[in-house]
């Protein structure tokens, strides 16, 4: 037992949550910061609402809106929706595997803190009033130094590569995770789809974000060096920024949706009592979406003037993508035919989610269309379809996804009265916000615009939108107002806390304790749980004995690393040469100390095993 | 569930009332209001695409609503529902059916994607024009006849337009909608696109693009005119330029606009062409002239004031644009009130019916 003699590190307060290496705790941590962010990048939202309200209008200037515009798009996609995602994949995956934790808990931390650095250094932008203004696609040359002198793009540019550092980390974590760490008898294919959705997740960013860390070291080399990657004055090309991003941007819509498609299988078959509906066609089908996904960014292009061959190409694959989509949507219908549906705040999300998103997949497919496409692009059409997607598909994920694990996460129940007057108000709000946008695209709004002259038949479907994004947002404090009062009440969650739970998570006491499992679980089939209870069991049967528990050792060294990185990109973009060195010094300095003292965990042995378990 | 359904049946008539709201948008702007063969295709394109996807909308809504009635929980009820795995048949008529649709809407596209991307830049019988976008105007080179101009688009009725764009600073986007889709300006490279006008008018273009803090504010016009009006317009824009006639007026005129602009074809400067400019529709894109627009609103003022209003101050109208205010460029009231008038004055009176 000489190698089991490790002491036991904790910390308490403060300190615990700054080195823990616990997925569940990194999990609250991400959606802590990803829910701050989201609140941000609403209020945004909601600036550029008013603006747009009335034509004419001078509420924000026209520079102020193009940075309003630029960062609620990054700060979204980026800095909310990703994290968030991150929140319920931390918080779900070892849990529905019956693992005790990720592959690689340290990285775990360590992709936290880095995305939560890269996203605090792009947000300073705003104090330090030189804020990105070229949107979050940043197209050259507008964004290159001869346009777009100021600082604000160097925000977005070394902001994005410190948070997508974050983002990659946590893609090969998770990826191992499910590969290496599945409970005994947890095959592939018996894996929850919440678990399938994220496995490909994680391939989709481990193969997407090193083309935008690459892209973005182009753009930083010809900001701070005069490099000539995209400057045609100099032999650059400017077109090939748009390669770039959209071979990152357009994998990246994917790795948003994906787990929100999996957040709403899981969902619909729990609150309809039903086994999913076509298991394997949905695995074929998200794998497939995966693999299409790389083969259409150019239809983000079609009026770039690539020429008709490309254009016709692109336009038939991105078609193509449809028929998969399509078939996860019937599934689902069909996992509701025949089933005991309840309706909780998580399952109206849930089945809010399939029309809404529906509606946001046609419009793709009558995007893809080239032709037609020169028409939408750039319009209020697209601004339209992808928030219907976004927001009507990846956000109304995470709302059925959050409420529906919410219990699992902190122990207690969300109010559902609350909770419904949520759905509702976000719902019709959105619906509201952006089902007219779609209208004022077609009659010749394009996007991005600051403010429109009158008399163009814009004024009221405008209005009506300003309308529906204060209902949003709405909805959003009616949810952070069931959270605080939740937060009041003692924990009132049983392990299988919707009584009709049918993955792993659900057969542990809620929230689990640090080590997950006392005994690793043998896994008998697909809905392992279910499985069990419908056999009438009340445990899983374990597959080990009662033994000693080994646990990773907190550390604070993914956090320095972090600030390390943090002080560099100021260096970098400030031009100070010894402050980016001491930066980068410390990152260094972290990763020589880690790898030089061997730090083996510690153990938990049986007789401490019980403490402090909620049951 | 009363609310649920409420909504769902609310949507598609949302959808009607919208609809009937904008009636399809002006006719001079609107996508859904096509003037031109190329809007024509990609209108035909959008209502079939918009009609296959109205089918799939209808069924998956319909099913929706019918599985929430049918299949809701009833209060107490512990009953666990048969566990169906999945069904052979009903997957692949929901993979092949998809796949059909897919194919009455993949051939059209094909067809168009290269119908619309004809080459008529060899064709003698069409009239090629270099649209270059600047932050934040247009400028329209006719290559073959020697002419310039800007943010106004002189073409005949009944000819193939042969449009080469190319971007002088960022990436803008050329937007005709009433006319026809949008190219992108792309600094560094050339695009080529062709349109139609079949009928006479004066059509809204947009940059499409986010291309700086005035984006919002690149509007430009198209304005076709008959084969004779045309001729008439190009003789006109080729004829030598006239100045201003008193001689002060005229100096001041060429020391501190003509360092920058043009008239004439002889120089062209670095800002857009001034050359008959009291025709145009507006000033700066934005600013109507209401003693030229056939439908001036209220609120529009005459060229005369607005190219007073535009000259003293152009920053208040399109921020981070080049042109400097009439303080900073030495003019004085005096100059300014006469090189307006001097300017709204000129016009080339191409047109046989007036305006």
């Amino acid at each position: 037992m000489a190698a089991h003699a490790h002491t036991v590190k904790r910390y308490k307060g403060l300190m615990d949550w700054l080195t823990t290496v616990d997925h569940k705790k990194i999990g609250i941590l991400y959606l802590i910061a990803g829910f701050f962010f989201f609140l941000i990048g609403g209020l945004e939202a909601i600036l550029i609402r008013i603006q747009l309200a009335r034509p004419m209008q001078n509420v924000v200037g026209e520079e102020t809106f193009n940075q309003l515009l630029t960062m609620h798009g990054t700060t979204m996609i980026f800095l909310a929706a990703m994290p968030m995602l991150f929140a319920l994949m931390n918080a779900v995956i070892p849990l529905q595997i019956g693992a005790r934790d990720v592959a690689f808990p340290f990285l775990n931390s360590l992709g936290f803190w880095t995305f939560f650095f890269g996203g605090v250094l792009l947000n300073l932008s705003w104090f330090a009033g030189a804020v990105p203004d070229a949107g979050w696609t940043a197209y050259a040359t507008l964004s290159g130094p001869t346009y777009n002198p100021g600082h604000g793009i160097d925000y977005y540019v070394i902001g994005l590569q410190i948070a997508g550092i974050g983002t990659l980390l946590g893609g090969i974590n998770f990826m191992a995770t499910i590969i290496n760490m599945r409970a005994p008898g947890l095959s592939f294919m018996r894996l929850p789809m919440f678990t399938w959705a994220i496995f490909i997740t994680s391939a989709l960013i481990v193969f997407a974000f090193p083309v935008l860390t690459v892209g973005l070291v182009a753009l930083m080399f010809d900001r701070l060096f005069q490099a000539n990657f995209f400057e045609p004055g100099t032999g650059g090309n400017s077109v090939l920024w748009e390669h770039i991003f959209w071979v990152f941007g357009h994998p990246e819509v994917y790795i948003l949706i994906l787990p929100a498609f999996g957040v709403i299988s899981d969902v619909v078959s729990t609150f309809s009592r039903k086994r999913l509906f076509g298991y394997s066609s949905m695995v074929f089908a998200t794998v497939l979406i995966a693999f299409l996904g790389f083969m259409v960014w150019a239809h983000h292009m079609f009026t770039t003037g690539l020429g008709p061959v490309a254009n016709g190409l692109f336009s038939i694959a991105t078609m193509l993508i449809a028929v998969p989509t399509g078939v996860k949507i019937f599934n689902w219908l069909f996992t509701l035919w025949g089933g005991s549906i309840r309706f909780t705040t998580a399952s109206m999300f849930a089945i809010g989610f399939i029309p809404t998103f529906v509606m946001g997949g046609v419009t793709g497919v009558m995007l893809a269309s080239a032709p037609a496409d020169f028409q939408y692009h750039d319009s209020y059409f697209v601004v339209a379809h992808f928030h219907y997607v976004i927001v009507g598909g990846l956000i109304f994920g995470i709302f059925a996804g959050l409420h529906y694990w919410w219990p699992k996460m902190f122990g207690r129940m969300l109010n559902e009265g609350l909770g419904k007057l949520t759905f509702w108000t976000f719902f019709i709000g959105f619906h509201l916000t952006f089902f007219v946008q779609h209208f004022l695209g077609l009659l010749g709004m394009p996007r991005r615009v600051a403010t429109y002259l009158p008399y163009q038949g814009f004024d009221t479907m405008n209005l009506i939108s300003t309308i529906g994004a204060f209902l949003m947002g709405i909805g959003t404090i009616v949810f952070l107002i069931n959270v605080f009062t939740t937060w009041a009440k003692p924990r009132n969650a049983t392990g299988d806390a919707w009584e009709d739970g049918r993955t792993l998570e659900w057969s542990i006491p809620s929230p689990p304790p640090e080590y997950n499992f006392k005994q690793t679980p043998l896994v008998r089939g697909y809905d392992a749980w279910w499985k069990e209870k419908m056999e009438g069991k009340t445990e899983m049967i374990p597959a080990e004995p009662v033994g000693s528990i080994h646990m990773p050792s907190p550390s604070i060294l993914p956090l320095i690393m972090s600030i390390g990185l943090f002080i560099a990109g100021f260096g970098f973009m400030y031009n100070q040469l010894i402050v980016a060195g001491i930066g980068l010094a410390i990152t260094f300095g972290c990763m020589l100390l880690r790898s030089v003292f061997d730090d083996h965990g510690f153990h938990i042995e049986p007789e401490d095993q019980d403490k402090g378990v909620h049951v | 569930m009363n609310r649920r359904r409420v909504t769902k049946r609310l949507l598609p008539l949302l959808a009607g009332f919208a609809l009937l709201l904008s009636a399809c948008g002006r006719e001079d702007l609107s996508t859904l209001n096509p003037q031109g063969p190329v809007a024509e295709t990609q209108f035909d394109l959008m209502k079939l695409s918009i009609g296959i996807m109205a089918l799939v909308v209808v069924v998956v809504f319909a099913i929706c609503i019918y599985v929430l009635i049918r299949f809701r929980r009833r209060p107490g009820d512990t009953s666990i529902p048969k566990q169906v795995e999945g069904n052979h048949k009903l997957e692949i008529i929901w993979t092949v059916i998809p796949l059909a649709l897919l194919l009455v809407l993949g051939v059209p596209t094909i067809q168009h994607v290269f119908g619309l991307a004809k080459d008529y830049s060899k064709d003698k019988e069409a009239l090629q024009v270099k649209v270059t976008a600047h932050q934040y105007w247009w400028e329209f080179e006719y290559k073959d006849l020697g002419i310039t101009t800007a943010q106004e688009l002189i073409v005949p009725t009944g000819k193939k337009i042969m449009f080469e764009m190319t971007g002088a600073d960022v990436k803008h986007s050329f937007w005709i909608p009433s006319i026809g889709g949008k190219m992108d300006t792309n600094p560094g490279t050339t695009n080529k696109m062709y349109l139609e006008f079949p009928k006479e008018g004066v059509f809204r273009g947009k940059c499409a693009e986010l291309c700086g803090p005035s984006h919002a504010y690149m509007d430009f016009k198209a304005k076709a005119v008959s084969a004779d009006s045309f001729e008439r317009w190009v003789s006109a824009m080729k004829a030598p330029a006239k100045m201003p006639e008193d001689v002060e007026i005229a100096k001041a005129f060429e020391a501190k606009c003509l360092l920058c602009h043009a008239i004439g074809q002889e120089n062209q400067g670095s800002a857009p062409n001034l050359t008959g400019i009291g025709d145009r529709q507006t000033i700066g894109g934005i600013l109507y002239n209401s003693d030229v627009v056939a439908d001036p609103q209220p609120g529009d003022k005459p060229a005369a004031q607005n190219l007073h209003d535009w000259i003293k101050d152009p920053q208040q109208y399109k921020p981070d644009n080049k042109m400097p205010n009439a303080a900073e460029n030495g003019l004085t009231e005096e100059e300014l009130t006469a090189i307006a008038k001097y300017l709204a004055d000129y016009k080339l009176d191409y047109q046989s019916s007036g305006k």
